[in-house]
């Protein structure tokens, strides 16, 4: 069985599907940033694939994955620097309880 | 590799080099002379700009980084924009940064805006989508932790969870957007992926299905960073609950830069694409971002949040720069930031100044401030007037000139979107009069803030804001400058 492009960008796009739904459904702060991180890693699967599959010329995507994983990396240490100063106030991490900031 | 081409990144280095004297002088110098941090930052900005303007004189097109970072007088004009903001929202800043409560961390506050604007010339530089993506995360993560800077208010970190969640968030989303441009195009340079899209690209033809889903992802990722509606919906959140400065940096200078941003992606990589993938929608989020934003404001008594959905229809009509397809779009896309950034930062002045003296945001503190503190009223009167685009003022300019540039192409579709631009022009100006009434009109019980004495760094700010509320409009040669940057 010759393995296609097909065969890569469908779990991608599960990934990418999956960590939306946990990201809108979500309640717990930690859970919602795991499913960010579903999101962005299937991004970058997206870039390496159609890297290999589409331009194996030059390595333009590959590169971009690189500096993306780098910045998914920042950017979870920032967020779970943020819930960390939430839950020291409340010692919870429900999105449920920041309820102060509304009309 | 050549070396020299560093050169051509002269804003961005002296940039470095202004943060890496403020980060000496916040490391390494004895705990007295560290008061003064916010002053020598001022004063080490306050040259940067001044040096940016004289050598913008002699501007000419640069590229660097075999075509990622280009600039030309276009770009460092937005540049030198952004620094006049930044600079007054530092003065500003002062004041808050004094307090005790942020003596420990208070050199972070600066060298965390440095940073923040280093990304943001980055984004605005960028002619490759990896240059633009650095600079754009480089923009929002350290703001990110500016929202959250006030450790002792649970408001400020309620707000820095929204902002970074809904960040992450939609840059998720552009990435994704990112990743089917590229396998459109094969190419992350914005001319590569134009070319691409007007002579075929990898899947035939160029009106296809994920050309659309593609700009879409990427039209929705901008969206968040401008907040344009629907993708609002953190706006009002995280400038209620972040301090001040940091709301008046988030709504200026962070809204700014990513319009200009938005600008250069639309045109140079998808300009080719306009008529077929994206013309009516952007026109859905011009109507939409006005509209919603002009109605939410109404019904809004805290000034913090009033603002910010005033800031969001403020964003509607900056977009409107967008559609002309011109230079002359440019330089009224310019033209208005820099007069939002004189009105606004004039607004957030007064609330930052009777915030710190009483600690009160709420429309009906000020009933009757006319009675109590006249010139902060007055600075009010000026600045509503001016976002609301009232005649003599700054404001009635920028909206004019940007309306002009968007009919100059003359379609049915263009005069009925100005037309409703227009019409949402007559309800922001109620919502505006609501604050001058309060402030004029309902003096009959006493003001619950008493008369103060604001500080000499907030009334410095709040002088050059009313300077140039005033000055701007009438002094047409800041217009006609723009517009020769701009090539025609």
């Amino acid at each position: 069985m010759e393995i296609t492009m097909i065969y890569y960008l469908i779990p991608a796009l599960v990934m990418f599907c999956c960590g939306l739904y946990g990201f809108i459904t979500r309640k717990n702060m930690i859970a919602m940033l795991i499913s960010l991180e579903l999101m962005l890693n299937a991004v970058d699967i997206n870039f390496v694939v159609f890297n290999r599959f589409l331009f194996p010329e030059q390595m333009e995507g590959m590169f971009f994955t690189l500096f993306a994983i780098a910045m998914a990396a920042a950017e979870t240490a920032l967020a779970i620097a943020i819930i960390i100063n939430v839950f020291r106030w409340g010692k919870r991490i429900d999105v449920s309880d920041l309820t102060k900031l509304k009309d | 590799m050549d070396y020299s081409q560093f050169l051509a990144m002269k804003q961005e280095i002296c940039l470095l080099v202004v943060f890496l004297l403020v980060f000496l002088n916040d490391t390494f110098l004895p705990g007295k002379s560290r008061n003064g941090i916010g002053v020598v930052t001022c004063v080490l900005f306050a040259m940067f700009t001044a040096w940016g303007f004289y050598s913008a004189v002699a501007d000419n097109d640069a590229v660097a980084f075999a075509g990622m970072y280009v600039t030309s007088p276009v770009i460092s004009a937005i540049k030198n924009i952004l620094n006049v903001g930044v600079l007054i929202v530092l003065i500003q800043s002062l004041r808050w940064a004094s307090t005790d409560a942020q003596a420990m961390r208070r050199g972070e506050f600066y060298e965390l805006l440095l940073v923040t604007l280093f990304g943001m010339y980055l984004m605005i530089s960028a002619r490759h989508f990896l240059l633009f993506i650095i600079g754009l995360e480089t923009a929002s993560l350290p703001l990110a932790a500016m929202v959250a800077f006030d450790k002792n208010r649970y408001e400020s970190r309620e707000a820095a969870v929204k902002y970074i969640l809904t960040a992450v968030f939609s840059s998720a989303i552009f990435l994704m957007g990112l990743s089917f441009v590229y396998a459109l195009t094969g190419s992350l340079y914005f001319a590569q992926i134009g070319e691409a899209l007007m002579f075929g690209t990898a899947f035939g033809t160029t009106n296809t299905v994920l050309l659309i889903i593609a700009l879409a992802f990427v039209m929705a990722g901008m969206g968040f960073k401008l907040s344009l509606v629907p993708f609002h919906l953190w706006t009002a959140d995280v400038y209620q609950g972040a301090p001040t400065p940091v709301t008046s940096y988030l709504s200026v200078i962070s809204k700014g830069s990513a319009a200009f941003a938005f600008l250069v992606i639309l045109w140079q990589a998808f300009g080719v694409v306009y008529a077929e993938a994206w013309e009516y929608m952007l026109y859905a989020l011009i109507i939409l971002t006005i509209t919603v934003g002009n109605l939410f404001a109404i019904r809004q008594h805290n000034l913090k949040r009033f603002l910010a959905f005033s800031s969001v229809s403020q964003a509607g009509y900056i977009m409107l720069g967008i559609v002309s397809f011109e230079d002359m779009g440019v330089a009224a896309l310019m033209y208005y930031i820099l007069v939002y950034i004189f009105s606004n930062l004039a607004a957030f002045g007064v609330i930052g100044a009777v915030e710190n003296a009483t600690g009160k945001v709420d429309r009906e503190d000020y009933n009757g401030l006319y009675k109590t503190n006249p010139r902060l009223a007055f600075t009010m009167m000026l600045a509503m007037f001016s976002l609301a685009g009232i005649p003599p003022f700054a404001g009635f300019f920028s909206k004019f000139f940007i309306f002009t540039s968007a009919i100059s192409q003359g379609s049915v579709a263009l005069y009925v979107l100005v037309f409703i631009a227009l019409i949402n022009t007559i309800v922001s100006l109620y919502y505006y009069l609501l604050v001058v009434k309060a402030m004029f009109i309902k003096t009959e019980e006493p003001c619950t803030v008493s008369t103060f004495r604001s500080a000499l760094s907030e009334r410095i700010g709040m002088s050059v804001c009313v300077l140039g509320i005033v000055l701007l409009g009438i002094v047409s040669c800041v217009y006609d400058s723009l517009l020769g940057v701009c090539g025609c």
